[in-house]
């Protein structure tokens, strides 16, 4: 019963990190980049939501819906002021201008709410520590059910946007080919920043999701990036399925790792990781692979 | 028409390096322990700068995660005191661990491209870290201290300490300018300026990335013997951080990204923007995690990149320029 537990533990886990990593797969698919700064949003998505929370004294959902169009804001904002220009500038650019930038999000978080520990858990309502008992020792959180509903929901809604609306089509032709999709008279700077726009705004759930499920802080941006990271690797770069699937298998690893010893944890999603980026050797496929 | 290596200013400009690092030879015996403690975290600022240059400036490979070599080497340095050898003799052997670390590491790390590159480096770089905080003898998630070096008194621990910074920040330079004015430098110049047309032309980009790579195994690691020496304390969560990174990346980015210079302006320009704002704190932070984003996007090649071209001035001649008998023009070889 506790393997079972640890690998449902690990699926609501795994939809977590999905949901985090689900930013930085678009933008990697629509633009080849990686956003250094990815987790660090996530983090500021947090913040935001806890301040309005603090402000008007509304529960963590109201305060996100509210949050969200912000971000969304900031997102466009971010592509059209800084990735955009980096853009250009070459391959390493755009990891050198958003690790910056992290740096940069992470100390101003730091100035304006102090190093302290906070969490978004008692103002989510009293389902956040529901769960349904199914057997004496088995039990389903309601928390981290809502997190893989949402997961399916935001993966779902992306698939349905990207298949079936000009807007995702426009989107499509940019990733796969910037220049040809100039030529039909698309303007790609404004898919960047749409793409991009809609990346944050995702990072910001799964922000929202860090904050409800246990605690943040300034510096806890780094780390969330990392596992976003993996995965997207595991799910295979460019993927949009495969990131929910990779997201699932480091959720997995984590708490499978932590069955054979607490610490092991976070080893066995890194080690994972690494073993997935060895059986490709590197290279890799890189081209944005969407299901039709 | 004639193709010219040395200028009438690099001549003298080397010929003042070497003094210097001469001059500098005797700071231990002139001042007092607090100023050369200080030196030796500068030397450390130009080891690394240099090191990440050299991965990133000449081998196109932008590492998030070099504090892996750092911390080997600190840690190194501790475990092999640990064993008995003098607290010295440790310090080389550590250095010479993380050099042969980043031998077997490079198979894999090489592999990996841009982004996969860089996360990929900063999580071996965390699963070390996790490593050493699972093992007790090297005082886990708490820290250890390098007591061996009590046996020496303070002012000739700082010195010895300093000296040794000072012969591993040369030793890597030297190694770096010799390297660079060989014919292996000028394949790796051409992998800087264009790794694609170089690999048209037949450089084998892959051997000379294993030997940037191994180089600032070794040099990183040389760091982190020096941390360990100087501090006399470590804990994994400040030697295995990612702002280590964050430290090379200004100095080089603001130095000059491919230089040979550049990073050396760099690390004298953040340990002068450290010695200014002791405190550190946020606003510091805020304020280099700005401006390194501000030179990748409006001056890439730093500051140094900026001045070279203005003036066409080359102060250590690691390539040629072109000299024609009308007009002084010049470009890099």
């Amino acid at each position: 019963m506790t393997l079972l537990n640890a690998i449902v533990q690990g699926i609501f886990l795994g939809a977590f990190y999905a949901v985090l990593a689900c930013g930085l797969s678009i933008m990697f698919g629509v633009m080849r980049i990686i956003n250094l700064a990815h987790g660090d949003l996530a983090v500021l998505g947090a913040y935001l939501t806890f301040v309005i929370v603090e402000r008007a004294g509304v529960s963590a959902f109201v305060a996100f819906a509210i949050a969200l169009p912000v971000m969304l804001v900031l997102g466009y904002l971010l592509q059209v002021t800084i990735l955009g220009r980096s853009l250009k500038a070459g391959l390493l650019t755009p990891l050198l201008a958003t690790f910056g930038l992290s740096i940069v999000i992470q100390n101003l978080l730091l100035i304006a709410f102090s190093p302290d520990v906070r969490s978004l858990g008692g103002s989510a309502g009293a389902f956040t520590t529901a769960s349904w008992q199914l057997t004496s020792e088995f039990s389903i959180s309601a928390l981290g059910m809502l997190v893989l509903v949402v997961a399916v929901i935001v993966f779902g809604a992306l698939q349905l946007f990207l298949s079936y609306t000009p807007a995702g089509w426009i989107m499509r032709a940019t990733a796969e080919d910037p220049e040809a999709a100039e030529l039909v008279g698309i303007d790609s700077k404004a898919v960047y920043a749409r793409a991009t726009a809609i990346a944050v705004a995702i990072a910001s759930v799964g922000g929202l999701f860090l904050a409800i499920r246990s605690v943040f802080e300034p510096t806890s941006g780094p780390t969330q990036l990392i596992f976003a990271f993996e995965a997207v690797v595991i799910g295979g770069m460019g993927s949009l399925w495969g990131t929910l699937v990779g997201g699932i298998a480091l959720g997995l690893a984590q708490t499978l790792g932590a069955q054979l010893h607490p610490q092991f944890s976070v080893l066995a999603g890194h080690l994972l990781f690494l073993a997935v980026l060895l059986a490709r050797f590197g290279g890799g496929r890189l081209t944005l692979r969407v299901a039709r | 028409m004639k193709v010219q290596r040395w200028t009438r200013t690099s001549k003298l400009f080397t010929g003042a390096t070497g003094a210097v690092a001469v001059a500098l030879a005797v700071v231990p015996l002139i001042f007092g322990p607090d100023i050369v403690q200080k030196l030796t975290n500068l030397l450390i600022l130009v080891l690394l700068a240099a090191m990440w240059n050299a991965l990133a400036g000449y081998g196109g490979l932008l590492s998030v995660g070099q504090q892996a070599f750092i911390g080997i080497g600190a840690y190194g340095t501790v475990f092999f005191a640990g064993m008995g050898f003098s607290p010295y003799l440790a310090m080389l052997l550590a250095t010479v661990l993380a050099g042969a670390v980043s031998v077997p590491m490079s198979l894999f790390a090489l592999r990996l491209r841009a982004a996969q590159f860089a996360i990929g480096m900063w999580v071996i770089a965390e699963v070390i870290s996790i490593l050493v905080r699972l093992d007790n003898n090297l005082g886990a998630g708490t820290g250890i201290s390098l007591f061996q070096m009590n046996q020496f008194a303070p002012n000739f621990r700082q010195a010895y300490t300093f000296w040794m910074a000072l012969g591993f920040t040369v030793l890597f330079l030297a190694a770096m300018f010799f390297l660079l004015r060989s014919p292996l430098g000028a394949s790796l110049q051409a992998i800087r300026d264009d790794e694609d047309a170089a690999r048209s032309l037949g450089v084998r980009v892959a051997s000379r990335k294993r030997l940037l790579f191994v180089l600032a195994g070794f040099g990183c690691g040389a760091a982190g013997v020096l941390v360990v020496a100087n501090t006399l304390f470590i804990e994994p969560g400040s030697v295995f951080s990612v702002q280590w990174s964050a430290y090379m990346i200004f100095m080089v980015l603001v130095g000059g990204l491919g230089t040979f210079e550049g990073p050396i302006l760099g690390a004298i320009l953040l340990f002068a923007i450290q010695t200014t704002f002791t405190q550190g704190g946020p606003w510091y932070l805020v304020g280099l995690g700005a401006t390194a984003a501000l030179f990748a996007l409006v001056l890439p090649r730093g500051l140094w990149g900026a001045i070279e071209e203005r003036f066409g001035l080359r102060l250590m001649p690691v390539g040629y320029r072109v000299v024609s008998p009308e007009k002084k023009s010049e470009a890099s070889a």
